[in-house]
């Protein structure tokens, strides 16, 4: 129990002749601190980067190389995903329209599916995962190893050299990305509608017209293009600000991943509310 | 002229500095000695504005560092070289990679073969062989990656040369090539240097004056000799380990 306290004096800097019982209202009062001071230094981030924008000399080469990383490095693993989503959405709209509805509906919602929800989403939550952890890892290790006091002691920005790029790739290459998973998705569904709907190219074809509007394609981009700043700038904020030794490295990598897929999912759910 | 006045900076609960006056006049190399953890990096990050002072002011050149602009600091910190204690050499670009970045010349921005030249240059300075800049930092000995830091911190052509334990973790012999080198560098740039050190007899060697840094405050500053004949007890014992009986007789 004494060691419990301990534990707990330490880790909340609470002093050990504090009171023994639970005082909610100080937690209550760090986590605010807590989170007002990760919300004031993330604010003051993207100011920064938004200074450092005059630099393109210095960002524009580095943004087309992470470019690169982020877009044809992940485009394998976002089109495999992509296409199973497609068929296994296509698979389920089988098991559950077979015989009540006509089955060009199923098309309808094979296509809306990908394009409103399953290709801006999975494809967010795979890049959460591949570039936002490579990112954190990146930048906490230049921070731990003090990579980036040198690079700010010759002179030189850190935001222009290594945020700017990575932040500006990841959010102009999501949306590229959604449109090849939405293609191969919307295929893979249709071959597979094929063969558990038993449905007509004809009929599939008039199914996703049928149901299609042009401004779904608009939402879709939208809503990559937030989830690429959130994949993005989520990672840097929290590689920038790592904690020392591989610990904080470590933690800096597994925050930046959880933090930058509940934001997408909450991205996801405000801006189907605001935007639909 | 670097100038530390009443310089106080705490991280959470625990004070690093407390109230610290420091001098380096121009030319001169001053070693900053102190037992580890005792702030010596913090003070030296200090004097190229890594670090803001939560209190006190920070001058360098007359120019007060906390209060420069973004450009302005640019600006000074292309004038102080900084080595880090670890070489903080850039791991994902090449040795010429990494000591071009240090390189201020306008003439480098367009020309691949001045850059190979200044780099050659600086590789010279430090004592290694031009091959070295094909070569990544993970293909590096210790004590090679301190000189590339080295290499890199000159590249710039600096007035103010900051040594963060320049030879902490380097066996003696790679300890005594890395003083003889920032001898040879004072020697021929002519630079104003701080060197942060817990290595008494380095710091000996290679310091016009010597500052001992402790508990949060410069206790004692003085030549060699002053240190040596020095009654404050703080002194004695820091010096002790490495002078021995000498000194506390």
């Amino acid at each position: 129990m004494a060691e419990e306290r301990w534990r707990l004096s330490q880790a909340y800097r609470i002093p050990l002749e504090g009171p023994e019982k639970l005082d909610l209202r100080r937690y209550a009062g760090r986590l605010f601190l807590l989170a007002a001071t990760h919300l004031g230094r993330a604010a003051y981030l993207v100011f920064e980067i938004i200074r450092g924008i005059p630099e393109w000399r210095v960002w524009v080469p580095r943004t087309w190389e992470q470019a690169y990383q982020v877009g044809v490095g992940s485009l394998f693993i976002v089109l495999l995903t992509a296409a199973f989503a497609g068929g296994v959405t296509s698979l389920q709209a089988g098991y559950q329209f077979t015989g009540t509805i006509p089955v060009y509906f199923a098309a309808g919602v094979i296509t809306q599916s990908l394009i409103l929800e399953l290709g801006p989403v999975l494809t967010a939550l795979i890049l959460a995962g591949r570039v936002g952890a490579r990112y954190a890892a990146e930048l906490g290790t230049m921070r731990v190893t003090e990579q980036i006091d040198a690079l700010e002691s010759l002179g030189r920005s850190s935001v222009s050299h290594l945020l700017i790029p990575r932040v500006l790739a990841g959010t102009l290459m999501l949306p590229v990305l959604v449109i090849f998973a939405d293609v191969v998705g919307i295929f893979s569904g249709w071959m597979a509608a094929r063969h558990t709907l038993d449905i007509s190219n004809y009929d599939f074809v008039y199914g996703a017209r049928y149901f299609f509007r042009p401004y779904d394609l608009w939402y879709s981009l939208l809503k990559s293009f937030f989830f690429g700043i959130a994949v993005t700038l989520v990672p840097c904020y929290m590689g920038f600000n790592t904690g020392k030794g591989a610990e904080g490295v470590g933690k800096a990598t597994t925050g930046a991943v959880v933090s930058a897929s509940v934001l997408i999912l909450f991205l996801d759910a405000l801006l189907s509310e605001l935007l639909l | 002229m670097i100038r530390l006045i009443e310089v106080h900076k705490r991280f959470g609960d625990n004070i690093v500095l407390d109230g610290v006056n420091f001098e380096v006049q121009r030319g001169e190399t001053v070693a900053l000695l102190g037992p580890s953890g005792v702030g010596k990096s913090v003070l030296l990050k200090h004097i190229n504005g890594l670090i803001h002072p939560d209190m006190g002011e920070v001058y360098v050149d007359g120019q007060l560092v906390p209060l420069l602009t973004r450009r302005e600091l640019q600006t000074l910190r292309t004038k102080i070289g900084y080595v880090f204690q670890f070489g903080a050499l850039f791991d994902s670009l090449s040795v010429f990679e990494n000591i071009k970045l240090g390189i201020t010349d306008p003439e480098c921005s367009g020309d691949d073969h001045y850059c190979r030249l200044r780099v050659q240059e600086c590789l010279d300075l430090v004592n290694l062989s031009p091959f070295t800049a094909d070569k990544y930092p993970a293909d590096l000995s210790g004590g090679m990656k301190k000189r590339v830091g080295i290499a890199r911190a000159i590249a710039g052509k600096p007035t103010y040369l900051l040594y963060d334990e320049p030879t902490s973790g380097l066996d003696p012999v790679n300890a005594d090539i890395i003083d003889a080198l920032i001898e040879k560098l004072q020697g021929e740039l002519g630079v104003t240097s701080v060197v942060v050190s817990h290595d008494v007899r380095g710091s000996f060697r290679v310091g016009n004056r010597i500052a001992l840094l402790s508990e949060g405050k410069i206790r004692k500053v003085g030549t060699a000799d002053e240190l040596r004949d020095s009654e404050d007890q703080a002194v004695r014992q820091f010096l002790e380990r490495d002078f021995g009986s000498a000194v506390v007789e």
